[in-house]
């Protein structure tokens, strides 16, 4: 569908959506677009300030590195979606409480809610973005269709990162059904998949070890 | 969120004195978990994040996990994560990796740090809600005693009837730890001494000073035989807070308990140690009978809201099933 109309429903969205939002923002509610905090050049000794206005923040992105400005406010979720247009990582709690925001950094599954954009400074964040390459999906991901573990999807991009951390941090060893629950417990599925979601981890670990 | 400035101090000398320099408008930050949360429900809007992850090698303390002497150390920035996969948390100290590997989810152990932990805020739902009237946010009145209480104190509550929302607190309390504090000055506390009781305070449930830092806790060398454990109950298996939690701790030579640590977690706006179910227990040989003993013992002043007196039962049940376990007493069936 999308191709043939060459236009996009986020697209779309994201066309009309910001127009609409800034012609109903009064100046001073607009995000400030410059560091004027007089405080960061005058800080005592070795302390550094970043803010409150946006402020340079470079790290790795799936491999890429990315340099943006984002404010300290932000969190990494918003920056992702909002600024980076990586929308693969969903927004549902913004709490911490549901892990569909599940995001690795250097390799370790976080809540990208619960994380500043600026506590990634310097790190590698990997997203469900980067798991596939080439156009070719990852072993998990194929092992995700095969088994039928997803329904409506809004969880798996986060459920994804949960079960890749575990599958790096355990590469070799032999994976029970426990391990990869426990992985899990901070994904919450309102439709269920989770015993499809444990077959697919464990083919998965099965095929690439 | 509110803008704020994020300030990344090299040491605890100058996050304190940025600490103190805004006593009410700044704050000091771990992982965040709890603080993040906070500010994105409108509870706090502090116009600076003083951030100690950002601290320099000269405060490696804070990140420490191992031996301290013949005990264990436990810097404020270890994660919830670490401890629970921590190889030198043993048998003497089981409560604690237990008790770390069981809270929030993994992705919240990943982040949540002691410090952070065992500083957080109440989860009262009528605290954590903005617009409602709480006595930790300057009200006239706790809505708990006469509004829905179901996940409300039963044990050493009023005026204010919350439970203390930390996992780590129930079981460092039970191990007699220490926490290590730096301000101007270093102060050390007994852990039972870090938390204040509404009775005390109703607006605060820790003894910290503005530009106070908890730095480490301190468990201290294990007894002869020492064993030790914890469980939780919970409506659900993850993601969920305790209704009722339990850490016992003992030393258990020839069937005989002594130097018997009692304390339960959820039922009180403090680590509730038990000194009955102590008292009941020391220097007895382990039994069955002696356990049920102990859990009535541990509950007998137990004073219910309207909705809560379901915790005693439960309370009760949990300590008798976490004291079989640490004694290696068969459970009855």
């Amino acid at each position: 569908m999308s191709d043939r109309a060459g236009i996009t429903r986020r697209g779309l969205f994201r066309g009309i959506g910001t127009a609409g939002l800034l012609a109903g923002c009064k100046p001073s509610e607009r995000p400030p677009t410059t560091t004027d905090d007089p405080g960061a050049a005058a800080s005592p000794g070795e302390e550094t300030a970043v803010g409150p206005g946006p402020a340079p923040l470079s790290f790795t992105l799936n491999g890429e590195a990315k340099t943006l400005e984002v404010a300290p406010n932000i969190t990494l979720l918003a920056a992702l979606r909002e600024q980076l247009r990586f929308t693969g990582t969903k927004v549902v709690c913004d709490r911490g409480a549901c892990g569909a925001c599940t995001v690795l950094i250097d390799g370790v599954p976080r809540n990208s809610c619960m994380t500043l954009a600026h506590d990634v400074a310097g790190a590698a964040v990997t997203t469900v973005e980067g798991l596939a390459s080439g156009g070719k999906l990852s072993v998990l991901q194929q092992a995700f269709v095969r088994n039928d573990a997803l329904q409506c999807g809004f969880c798996t991009s986060g459920m994804l990162m949960s079960c890749q951390g575990l599958l790096e941090r355990t590469r070799g060893q032999k994976l029970a059904r426990e391990d990869v629950e426990a992985a899990i417990a901070g994904n919450l599925c309102r439709c269920g998949t989770y015993p499809n979601v444990v077959a697919a981890v464990l083919e998965a670990a099965g095929g690439s070890a | 969120m509110q803008p704020f400035v994020l300030s990344r101090p090299k040491t605890l000398a100058e996050a304190g004195d940025l600490a103190r320099a805004q006593p009410q408008d700044s704050a000091l930050r771990a992982g965040g978990i709890d603080l993040i949360d906070r500010m994105k429900e409108g509870l706090e809007a502090p116009a600076r994040l003083i951030e100690l992850r950002w601290l320099g090698e000269s405060e490696a303390v804070m990140r420490a996990l191992g031996p301290d002497g013949e005990g264990l150390q436990i810097g404020a920035l270890v994660t919830l994560a670490q401890l629970a996969g921590h190889e030198g948390l043993g048998e003497a100290y089981a409560a604690l990796r237990q008790a770390a590997g069981s809270a929030a989810t993994p992705t919240i152990r990943n982040a949540a740090t002691l410090g952070g932990n065992l500083l957080q805020r109440p989860r009262c739902w009528y605290f954590r809600h903005a617009d409602l009237v709480c006595l930790k946010k300057g009200g006239s009145a706790c809505l708990a005693v006469s509004g829905e209480n179901k996940y409300h104190a039963i044990l050493g509550g009023g005026p204010s009837f919350i439970v203390h929302p930390s996992t780590l607190a129930c079981a460092l309390t039970a191990l007699d730890a220490q926490v290590v504090i730096r301000g101007t000055e270093a102060r050390t506390l007994p852990i039972a001494e870090l938390f204040v009781t509404p009775k005390q305070d109703a607006k605060r449930e820790h003894a910290l000073q503005p530009g106070e830092v908890l730095v480490r806790a301190i468990l201290p060398k294990p007894g002869a035989e020492q064993r030790s454990g914890y469980a939780a109950v919970k409506e659900k298996q993850s993601h969920d807070w305790p209704l009722a939690e339990a850490a016992v701790k003992m030393s258990l030579q020839s069937g005989v308990m002594t130097d018997v640590r009692v304390v339960l977690g959820h039922v009180a706006p403090i680590p509730w140690r038990s000194r009955e179910a102590e008292a009941a227990l020391e220097g007895k040989p382990a039994s069955e009978a002696l356990f049920a003993e102990a859990a009535k013992a541990a509950l007998a002043e137990a004073r219910p809201l309207r909705d809560n007196a379901y915790k005693i039962p439960l309370a009760q049940g949990l300590l008798r099933e976490v004291l079989h376990r640490v004694a290696g007493v068969p459970l009855p069936e």
